[in-house]
């Protein structure tokens, strides 16, 4: 049976419109108002509580930790000192993606890694040989996000240690409530924010006391649409959405690069051996075949095409996640897989796997809507993500 | 490059030498490294007892390939082979035995005495088996194809395969498609009805296997055991001065050719730089670099314990987890005072001058099995044994003699106990005991008694999980699937790593063929 978070108990009476959603084996709130405006609007102007527990979330220790993970991200993880976190993709022996999250050292011996799939298998296989040892904590970790440009403010009001000088994918082990917690500043938002780790059984002490905090900055809880509309302003990826895990895809065009994916930055080719690397060295060589980009619908086409039925532009509010055909000169170059209107931005924005040659920032190209029943291709523009990035995400 | 080597090789298997010898010939700078005091792996006779000259692990020959012995030039180096005649004798308990010769019509002549029928088909099933280990003979002598390879031999390569399939003509190929994966005892059911025959034969098609008799597959162990044009059914071919001076033949070859070998150094890991061999760390520290490693362990100790894990994929690893290891023989030598003397046998000393096999019927074998199934040694156990110093009397003082017996099935894990004194002791007990049963005077005979269970056998020569075959020899791990499916070809993900031993096509036994074709593709991949 599907069960609530560790926060359940907080995060039930507040949902008025019963909007859940699976994520991961849990229920989690979709939207806890009977639309997500107002949640949206709390990530983006003052502040957001967001229950995360749902994420998987690995501990991984022993000596050779630091090699296990070096070995399994594409990332150089040697470089992640205690105390920082690092995002990366991992993948399979054919380089292509079966998860992303990040990676939180917590201690020299010590990470946590998080996921969008079960990934425990995959990492055991991968430590035999190693002294590593690899735990799910998943249902023991609780985790919130605490999301938006007072998220700090919250935070100080709620937590004995000053979060003042906690940089960008830093994190730090704090007290809220009394019950110790480790604090990453990291989101899903592209936001000031952070993230809040706590084991579970004090889930209700971290969530009161941070709402009790945040009352003054209008701190509010959001579900998962609001999160959607702004994670694809940050230009974020979400699996089986944006891209599908190589281990689940069933034909091999389904699977994708971090190159791919525009996860070049990640892929750290000059590390003698990860997972994938003799396959990503010889695409790196020979060039992607596809490109993840952003796509910004041109305003004037989408009134012309919803123009000829009398309507003005249907926009959507909620964030799709449907495979959507892009053209240039009528011949299909890509898809988007996911979309929104971003009411920060005041922009109909995409983001779509294109073609290289027709991946390059400005090309024009086409996105099919369906306006009253009938298939429609809008103007858009090839654009570099994020869509969105605010000073404060990281200052 | 300036390393003082162009290859390392790492163990003095005869396998690895065969290998270290070509490259050498070719004039490559090669150096062996053996963590024993000798050179020769699982070829081994030692003086355990004074006067007393035993082989420790293999005990009798197979086939070597007869252009290792060409090339190699073994006969100027001192390789002293004697074939055995009888090749084999089987004593029933009920007294009498049947013995196996070289010549096809003798041999019928004994079985006659026991079947007609199984007299008058002996020499048609020696033909089939002529037939079947000639083509067995052909395949060995190939490096497999690799299906999964693309860049791998290509056509060509399947379209030989298969004209020497045709080649045996429509009968000859259906009776071989059929054979391969067959039960020895169907295969036995299909031509004889004498017990004692059946399980003669039978035997050969478990001896190493972790299977009874009526497990599938085992009509192909018991041709493996045949793989050679000669027309002979269990042929037993000996080396004067025990399996030891093979190797040390082997060594001289290889040394005469320049091979240098360094005895009593363990190789602890190899050095892998950006995906390529640079090298190896012995277990005192030494660093030796060389752009070339081949490795002579079996393929679970090379890839799981000499590589750092991180160099090789998971996937490849998972694959080399599941390599079947299962150790099922022991060696138990005895020193005897006495020739054994078999109840009802013959006269003379004549029929003790081949193999002796104590495996009565199929169904013997098959119970015996059926103990190690469950973790325990056999009660009843199969015996192979061999008295090598009747036609080489240097192997014991005069008169007294050295009886070697391979025992089967004393299982690498027991179900309830572990193998320590007490466990050595009643493997040791139980072989005399099968014995005397057949040769009572055995258990007065024996002076001294040495007794290697299978982890002896994997600590004495590096043998993952005492598995003599470096991997067992089931249908589904030969030829291209040897060691995994799709690195078939002694090469492996590391570049300038290669395999050379058993654990490669086509296999266990004393060939010399897995070393053979790895120096062949070592030296095609440096043209
Ligand atoms: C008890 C017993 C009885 C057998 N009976 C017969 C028989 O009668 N007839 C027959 O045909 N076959 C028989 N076999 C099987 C046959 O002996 C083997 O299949 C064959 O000898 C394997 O040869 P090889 O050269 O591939 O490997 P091996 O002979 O196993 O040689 C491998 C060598 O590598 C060395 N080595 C391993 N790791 C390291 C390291 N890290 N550093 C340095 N050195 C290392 C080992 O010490 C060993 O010397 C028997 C085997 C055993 C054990």
């Amino acid at each position: 049976m599907l069960s609530g978070t560790p926060f359940h108990s907080r995060t039930a009476p507040l949902c008025q419109g019963h909007n859940w959603r699976r994520w991961a084996g849990y229920v989690v709130a979709s939207s806890y108002g009977l639309t997500h405006d107002h949640e949206y609007q709390a990530i983006r102007s003052s502040a957001a509580l967001i229950d995360v527990s749902p994420l998987y979330k690995y501990a991984i220790r022993g000596s050779d930790a630091e090699r296990l993970l070096d070995r399994v991200l594409t990332r150089d993880v040697s470089r992640c000192n205690v105390g920082r976190v690092m995002y990366g993709p991992w993948c399979d022996e054919t380089g292509k993606v079966i998860d992303d999250g990040t990676l939180q050292r917590l201690g020299d011996e010590t990470f946590r890694l998080t996921s969008g799939e079960p990934n425990l298998r995959w990492l055991c296989e991968s430590a035999q040989g190693l002294r590593a040892t690899v735990e799910d904590d998943s249902d023991t970790i609780a985790a919130l996000a605490l999301q938006g440009p007072l998220a700090r403010h919250v935070l100080g009001n709620a937590c004995d240690s000053d979060l003042m000088d906690l940089d960008y994918f830093r994190l730090t082990f704090a007290r809220i409530g009394g019950v110790p917690v480790t604090i990453s500043r990291t989101g899903y938002t592209g936001d000031l924010g952070y993230e809040i780790w706590l084991e579970a059984s004090a889930a209700d002490t971290v969530w009161d006391t941070l709402v009790a905090a945040g009352r003054p900055f209008g701190l509010t809880p959001a579900g998962i649409l609001a999160l959607d509309v702004a994670r694809i302003e940050a230009g974020l990826l979400l699996i089986n959405v944006d891209y599908i895990p190589a281990n689940r895809a069933l034909i091999e065009s389904r699977k994708s690069s971090p190159f791919e994916l525009g996860l070049d930055w990640t892929v750290r080719l000059e590390k003698s051996h990860f997972i994938g690397r003799d396959a990503l060295l010889a695409e790196w060589q020979r060039g992607p075949e596809w490109k993840l980009k952003g796509l910004e619908l041109d305003w004037g086409s989408l009134e012309r095409v919803y123009g000829e039925f009398g309507l003005p532009p249907q926009l959507p509010g909620v964030a799709w996640r449907t495979s959507v055909p892009v053209y240039v000169q009528g011949q299909q170059v890509g898809y988007a897989t996911s979309g929104t209107w971003s009411p920060t931005l005041k922009k109909y924005i995409a983001l779509a796997h294109l073609r290289t040659a027709h991946a390059d920032t400005g090309t024009r190209v086409e996105m099919e809507v369906t306006a009253e029943h009938q298939r429609k291709r809008v103007s858009a523009r090839v654009v570099e993500k994020p869509f969105f990035e605010p000073e404060r995400k990281r200052a | 490059m300036s390393d003082a080597y162009d290859t390392v090789v790492i163990g003095a298997g005869h396998n690895g030498l065969v290998t270290a010898a070509y490259l050498a010939r070719a004039g490559q700078r090669v150096l062996m490294l053996e963590g024993r005091a000798h050179a020769g792996g699982a070829l081994s006779t030692e003086e355990t007892f004074e006067g007393f000259k035993f082989d420790l692990g293999a005990h009798r020959l197979s086939r070597l390939h007869p252009p290792v012995v060409d090339d190699l030039k073994l006969a100027s180096h001192g390789l002293d082979l004697l074939p055995c005649d009888p090749c084999v004798f089987a004593p029933s308990p009920d007294g009498g035995g049947l013995t196996l010769w070289r010549d096809p019509r003798r041999s019928a002549e004994a079985i006659r005495r026991f079947s007609t029928s199984d007299a008058a088909r002996w020499p048609d099933f020696t033909d089939t088996v002529t037939l079947a280990g000639a083509f067995l003979e052909s395949i060995y002598a190939r490096p497999p194809i690799d299906f999964l390879d693309e860049g791998g031999p290509g056509a060509l390569t399947i379209v030989g395969t298969a004209l020497r399939l045709r080649r045996l003509g429509r009968r000859g190929m259906m009776q071989l498609l059929r054979m391969l994966p067959m039960t020895v005892t169907e295969l036995m059911d299909d031509w004889f009805e004498t017990d004692l025959l059946r399980g003669a034969l039978g035997a050969l098609g478990v001896t190493g296997m972790s299977q009874g008799p009526m497990a599938a597959g085992t009509a192909f162990a018991f041709l493996h055991q045949h793989a050679s044009p000669e027309p002979a059914v269990r042929e037993t071919l000996r080396v004067r001065g025990g399996m030891g001076a093979l190797a040390a033949t082997l060594r001289a070859a290889a040394e005469a050719h320049g091979v240098e070998i360094r005895t009593g150094a363990w190789v602890e890991r190899v050095l892998v730089e950006d995906g390529r061999a640079a090298g190896i760390v012995l277990v005192d520290g030494e660093e030796i670099r060389a752009g070339r490693i081949v490795s002579n362990a079996d393929p679970r100790r090379t890839f799981l314990d000499l590589i750092d894990p991180i160099c090789l994929e998971p996937g490849f690893l998972r694959s080399v987890r599941n390599i079947r290891f299962r150790g099922v023989c022991a060696r138990v030598n005895l020193a005897l005072e006495e020739l054994p003397r078999f109840k009802g046998a013959p006269g003379g000393d004549g029929h003790l001058r081949g193999s002796i096999t104590i495996s009565p019927d199929l169904e013997y074998l098959e119970r015996a099995f059926d103990d190690a199934k469950y973790g325990r040694l056999s009660r009843r156990p199969y015996l192979e044994a061999s008295i090598p110093s009747l036609a080489d009397p240097t192997l014991a003082p005069p008169g007294k003699h050295v009886m070697s017996i391979l025992v089967q099935y004393a299982p690498y894990e027991l179900s309830d106990g572990v193998w320590d004194e007490a466990m050595r002791d009643e493997l040791g007990d139980r072989t005399v005991a099968t014995l005397a049963e057949y040769a009572p005077n055995v258990p007065g005979a024996v002076l001294h008694r040495q007794v290697l269970t299978p982890p002896d056998i994997e600590s004495e020569f590096g043998l993952t999980g005492g598995d003599i075959y470096h991997g067992q020899m089931t249908l589904d791990q030969v030829y291209f699937m040897r060691p995994i499916p799709g690195w078939a070809r002694y090469q492996t993900p590391i570049a300038g790593l290669y395999l050379c031993g058993a654990g490669t096509h086509p296999g266990g036994g004393v060939t010399g063929i897995p070393g053979y074709h790895a120096a062949g593709t070592i030296l095609s991949d440096t043209d």
